[in-house]
């Protein structure tokens, strides 16, 4: 998995995760690679969660969930949503080496979240063909 | 790999604590955490079973300073040492930059430490990288048992059997008391960022 970004490509993926996932009014997006290393990184500065162990964990996580589909005969499973009370988290694989992280509070509906989630990993795919 | 975000000028490094279990890895970093709380901004992530072995592994992002005007971030891990656990290994492996292999120095864990090397070489070669390339260096650790007449492996043993093709750094050490720890720490730290530093030329 190595990959190379540069300064413009990162200011894009960072426009693209402002527009269509801050502005609808989430809480956090991480964009992070499969390593554990954050790439990209947005609040609404408000919440102050420790993200490098969100990175790392999340990274992991999605390790685990794809070796569990491996084992049921799938390729992977390319997003995973947990539910919390207040808070949610939405994760979406983009391409093969990298995963967008969404924290938004329940104010969201889900079916619009992956809507705008959908296109921004269009986009965003475009940009590290780039 | 190390992300390096010329953006915000700043270098993430991926440093894994491999061997086999109960060899002290969760103990490094622990010691490290307690060292330098004042530093760590974090808690330390682990994910443990009942009985206190690491189940997926350790985490501990720390902050080394900058270098060159790059601020760098040191992420710590452990990998589970058990040998049914090796997909877990494998996966935190991903992306790494540099590795301490932390032997076991207690005799009778011998063909452990060498199972548990021969397993890192086995799982980077499925990430395309060599034991022989990545920075890597051996922590002989458990040196302090030597005191309460647990049969220990000698140094000279232990270079034989776990560091003769690989030639690298090794440190005895003594992870619960702290001995060489930091120095470990430091000098891994050091090659890491040295190896990064010749790629990017």
């Amino acid at each position: 998995m190595d990959y190379n970004l540069g300064p413009e490509q990162l200011t894009k993926i960072e426009e693209v995760l402002q527009e269509d996932l801050m502005e609808m009014g989430v809480h956090c997006v991480i964009f992070i690679d499969m390593a554990g290393n954050i790439v990209a990184n947005l609040d609404d500065g408000e919440i102050k969660h420790d993200v490098y162990s969100l990175a790392a964990l999340a990274a992991g996580n999605f390790g685990a969930v794809s070796a569990m589909a491996q084992m049921i005969g799938e390729e992977d499973f390319s997003l995973l949503f947990h539910k919390g009370e207040k808070e949610s988290i939405h994760f979406s694989k983009v391409l093969t080496d990298f995963l967008l992280i969404v924290i938004f509070g329940h104010e969201i509906s889900l079916g619009l979240l992956r809507l705008k989630v959908t296109e921004s990993i269009e986009k965003i795919e475009k940009v590290l063909k780039s | 790999m190390s992300f390096i975000n010329f953006k915000k000028k700043e270098v993430q490094v991926k440093i894994v604590y491999y061997g086999p279990g109960r060899g002290g890895k969760t103990t490094n970093l622990e010691y490290i955490y307690s060292n330098f709380k004042d530093r760590i901004k974090t808690e330390m992530v682990a994910i443990k079973t009942q009985g206190d072995r690491t189940l997926f592994f350790d985490f501990l992002p720390f902050d080394m300073g900058k270098i060159k005007g790059y601020d760098v971030k040191v992420q710590l891990y452990t990998v589970p040492g058990q040998v049914k656990y090796n997909a877990t290994r494998e996966l935190v492996l991903r992306g790494v930059d540099g590795i301490v292999f932390v032997a076991d120095s207690i005799e009778v864990r011998k063909e452990q430490n060498l199972h548990s090397l021969k397993n890192l070489q086995e799982n980077l070669a499925i990430h395309k990288k060599s034991i022989f390339k990545i920075p890597l260096l051996l922590q002989y650790n458990k040196r302090d048992l030597a005191e309460q007449d647990i049969p220990l492996l000698s140094v000279e043993t232990l270079e034989k059997s776990l560091n003769s093709k690989l030639k690298v750094p090794s440190f005895e050490a003594s992870a619960v008391v702290g001995t060489n720890v930091i120095q470990t720490l430091k000098k891994i730290m050091s090659m890491t960022i040295i190896s990064i530093a010749n790629q990017l030329k």
